[in-house]
């Protein structure tokens, strides 16, 4: 019966394509919004992604979000230190600062200041030049989306050559050397990254009483994380979180303040509704166009079971080539457009799960309608000309 | 296994059974009378054919007599069962066993190369797809497809050639009782006296009855016994095609 069914069904060329292309588009319109909402969320939290190291984040109580920089004193530092549970602690700068371009426009940059000793913090890629080079004075690295694009040394024709070792910045009036490119993970706002020395970038940020933006310590083996941060919090009175916790508070954050998650919310209703509108009522049409032929099975010996496991059949073959092409055209265009552009498209598994549910629902609900017509028909019918 | 009779040779045993039937449609005001208390006996052996005019109430007749309609009164034995008996998956069970359809429209599925919609009542009842290409296969050629009309979908046949292919799909899985809503008087007189001719041929035998519906009068002359309807009941039973002609 099986054989019939998706003759049935592969035999109504017009049909057959109109279902498909419906749940294509519907696994496309759902899948598409979601993966570039999950790739713009993972980005609010790429510094913390990035820092792979410690297994603590140290920050003032009031931090609601990564970008809500409270500057500590350099002091917490040595009280962190000095913590139960805790192998060793540094200071990371983080902030904005401008750059001055050769062309005389300025360019907003996120400037991060790693312990002098250690560099713990640094980028997690080198592409030219090595971490260490930022010992040379006025050093820094710079990621290579912004070495390329906003920070390359404009030229009169409007050509754009990408900043390369041996380059100077001028940051916040501050003369610097570039020894470095590295590749990170593309930050929310999109704007590049540099990295120099927390010494330097102090030296260079414009001057505040306080300008330590993290701590980050890694905790002894064995030792409970949980409790670590319970006796910085109770002992220091600073916040600790894991890494895992960190990024949960800022992924949160923007979930609530922004409204992000309902424009993008928005989208994928509505790319499931033009799913259900096109791909539903056509696979509810071609049942009913084959109603006759329905009830020609039921009038010559098939049961209901197994008319139900036809139009079952029906509804999972075009459900799964409909996810599936729609699924593979987003993770092709996703694919493209992020090695051109700066598009931020992220689909972890949870997205595909997410997607075929979509579609099993609609798929479910057209068949469900469809089964509903079949049971009901009188085998009779089939005897009216 | 079915066994060929003679020409006009009808056995005493009933195929179909009925007493009293009725049947109506709507409530009320509205409400059809389609069959008033119908009382028929089909033997084994024999091709019965129902005529009458338009609403008499044949095609409601045949459509109790084949399990696909229940009645409202009175008694039908088909084979001796009796659907009023039966559940609804072992009334269905019953008639992919023992029913063979033509259908007035021929309802072959369009998707379906001729040979896919014979092989049909087979998958139905389980007989792997191969196999039941190859008998739908070899009772095409019994009704004079050659191969490349078998792979044809059923739009590109011709009216004829539909139909041959309609009775074949009703004998396929040898059946015990066949019911044909007829349409030959769509044919040309030659096509129809040759399905009828192939359909006497092909469908009676000692243990199968054929019913058809019909109001040809060019194919009288094939059935045994020629039941007359109108208005809901059968007025009279004639016991041969002769009869017929003398009433007219």
């Amino acid at each position: 019966m099986n054989f019939i069914a998706l003759k049935m069904l592969l035999g109504d060329r017009a049909k057959y394509i109109g279902i498909i292309i419906g749940l294509t588009f519907a696994s496309f319109l759902v899948t598409w919004p979601s993966a570039i909402f999950s790739g713009v969320m993972s980005r609010t939290f790429s510094f913390v992604t990035d820092v792979g190291l410690p297994d603590l984040w140290v920050v003032d109580p009031q931090v609601q979000y990564i970008e809500d920089i409270k500057p500590l004193r350099d002091t917490e530092v040595l009280r962190v230190r000095g913590t139960e549970g805790v192998e060793w602690a540094v200071g990371l700068y983080k902030g904005m600062l401008r750059a001055r371009m050769n062309d005389g426009t300025f360019q907003s940059c996120v400037v991060v200041g790693l312990d002098d000793a250690t560099l713990i913090g640094g980028p997690p890629k080198m592409l030219a030049g090595q971490l260490a080079d930022l010992r040379q004075a006025d050093s820094v690295i710079v990621d290579e989306v912004g070495a390329r694009g906003k920070l390359a040394r404009r030229l009169p024709d409007g050509r754009r050559i990408p900043l390369k070792l041996g380059d100077t910045l001028e940051l916040n009036d501050h003369r610097c050397v570039v020894v470095g490119i590295c590749r990170i993970t593309q930050t929310f706002q999109n704007i590049p990254v540099i990295y120099t020395t927390y010494s330097h970038a102090t030296t260079i940020a414009p001057q505040e009483r306080k300008l330590l933006s993290f701590i980050i310590a890694k905790a002894k083996p064995g030792a409970d994380l949980r409790e670590v941060c319970a006796r910085i919090r109770t002992n220091i009175r600073l916040s600790a979180y894991t890494p895992r916790e960190f990024k949960k508070l800022t992924f949160w954050y923007f979930l609530k303040y922004t409204g992000m998650p309902f424009n993008f919310l928005t989208v994928v209703t509505l790319g499931f509704i033009v799913g259900v509108a096109i791909s539903g009522m056509t696979f509810y049409n071609f049942t009913l166009d084959n109603l006759r032929y329905f009830g020609t099975l039921r009038a010559m010996g098939t049961t209901n079971r197994k008319l139900l496991r036809m139009i079952s059949l029906q509804a999972a073959a075009v459900g799964a080539i409909g996810y599936g092409v729609g699924i593979g055209a987003a993770s092709a265009w996703g694919g493209v457009l992020s090695g051109r552009t700066q598009i931020a498209f992220k689909l972890p598994w949870q997205l595909l799960i997410i997607s075929a549910v979509a579609v099993l629902v609609i798929c479910v609900g057209a068949a469900a309608l469809s089964i509903r017509k079949v049971m009901k028909l009188e085998p009779a019918v089939v005897f009216r000309s | 296994m079915v066994v060929d009779l003679l020409p006009g040779e009808v056995t005493t045993r009933a195929s179909v059974r009925c007493t009293n039937v009725s049947k109506t449609f709507g409530t009320g005001r509205t409400a059809v009378h389609a069959l008033r208390g119908v009382n028929l006996e089909v033997r084994m052996g024999e091709l019965m054919m129902l005529v009458g005019p338009s609403g008499s109430g044949k095609t409601t007749l045949i459509s109790i007599l084949a399990g696909v309609l229940a009645r409202d009164g009175g008694d039908c034995s088909v084979l001796d069962h009796d659907y009023s008996e039966m559940s609804d998956d072992d009334t269905t069970r019953f008639r992919g066993r023992n029913i063979g359809f033509v259908f007035q429209a021929w309802n072959l599925i369009p998707t379906l190369t001729a040979v896919e919609n014979v092989a049909v009542p087979l998958i139905i009842l389980g007989t792997p797809r191969h196999a039941a290409i190859g008998q739908a296969s070899e009772i095409l050629g019994k009704v004079g497809l050659d191969d490349r009309m078998m792979q044809s979908l059923p739009l590109d046949l011709s009216g004829g050639q539909q139909q041959r292919v309609a009775i074949a799909r009703s004998l396929v899985h040898n059946p015990r009782l066949i019911v044909c809503d007829e349409r030959t008087s769509a044919l040309d007189s030659e096509t129809g006296r040759k399905v009828m001719e192939l359909m006497r041929q092909l469908a009676v035998g000692v243990d199968r009855a054929l019913i058809v519906v019909t109001h040809d009068a060019r194919i009288f002359d094939f059935a045994d016994r020629i039941a007359m309807m109108d208005d809901g009941i059968i007025t009279r039973v004639l016991d041969s095609p002769r009869e017929m002609q003398t009433q007219s």
